[in-house]
């Protein structure tokens, strides 16, 4: 159903990943806060309290700018999510629940809390992970849904 | 000026989704499928964002508080919970299912706006059926 993945050459996952790291840094020593796209969201509707609305707001949009800019300068064709519609419904709601009820997601507990060393978050991206990947093989390799 | 700070920071963290093609979810889904064709590429994202990462939370150790603002907001619970491990494992299936997380998916509102809006709303009512059964933050 859909084209394969094409290949894409190690520097990029490599400056992108340092420039995500570099934005978490910037985060962290000039605000005192972490990068958590799942907490800044929640926060950014009011969800989470002792937040700066605004400043998670204007974070939110500005990442979407970002990567919007940036994928009209690379030329890479758009490629979405390929589920279909109840696939999405349902990943869309254990992805904000579960998100919330396990205080982060891979932002928060992946890219800051590993770096800090946070037992919680060590745990944390263990597990999700394991399920994600636990969820792909049952989906691609039991059920034989491949994309 | 932490305002500023959020949209420098946040146009960054895009600039970088975008580049290491993290919003694309058959890369991410690439990188879980490990008995398929495996894609390292997420396991490279990670291990590079943790280098300018954990810098940070070296200097973070010898500052008393950040640059604009009286301290650091920074969470000090090392209690490892039901609730955590739940709720990393209902996001973890969510993630697998779909091949987006929080940050991307809110990237390809702008680069795919459909079917993305479809999981981003779901993604918004989870989050606010997790805020209606627990009124207080946690």
């Amino acid at each position: 159903m859909i084209a394969t993945l094409a290949h894409l050459p190690w520097y990029w996952p490599v400056l992108g990943g340092l420039c995500i790291g570099t934005a978490a840094g910037m985060l962290l020593l000039f605000n005192g806060r972490i990068l958590g796209v799942s907490g800044m969201a929640a926060a950014s509707l009011g969800w989470a309290d002792g937040h700066d609305r605004t400043a998670n707001r204007l974070f939110l949009v500005a990442s979407m700018a970002g990567a919007g800019l940036t994928y009209l300068m690379l030329h890479r064709p758009a490629i979405g999510p390929t589920a279909n519609m109840a696939v999405l419904i349902v990943g869309g709601l254990l992805v904000g629940y579960g998100t919330r009820l396990g205080s982060g997601c891979t932002s928060g507990h992946g890219v800051c809390g590993l770096a800090r060393l946070s037992p919680r978050s060590i745990a944390a991206t263990g597990v999700f992970m394991c399920t994600a990947a636990i969820t792909v093989y049952v989906v691609r390799h039991i059920l034989g849904y491949t994309s | 000026m932490t305002r500023f700070v959020s949209v420098l920071a946040g146009l960054l963290f895009g600039v970088g989704l975008a580049l290491s093609d993290m919003v694309n979810p058959q890369r991410v889904q690439a990188f879980l499928d490990v008995a398929g064709t495996w894609d390292p590429s997420l396991a490279l994202v990670m291990i590079s964002a943790l280098i300018p990462s954990a810098l940070a939370w070296q200097i973070r150790r010898r500052r008393s508080r950040p640059v604009f603002d009286q301290q650091f907001h920074v969470p000090t619970s090392r209690r490892i919970d039901t609730a955590l491990l739940s709720g990393a494992a209902l996001f973890g299936m969510g993630w697998g299912l779909v091949g987006l997380c929080p940050g991307p998916a809110l990237a390809d509102l702008v680069i795919v706006p459909w079917p993305t809006l479809v999981f981003v709303v779901a993604m918004i009512a989870g989050m606010g059926v997790h805020r209606l059964l627990n009124p207080r933050p946690s």
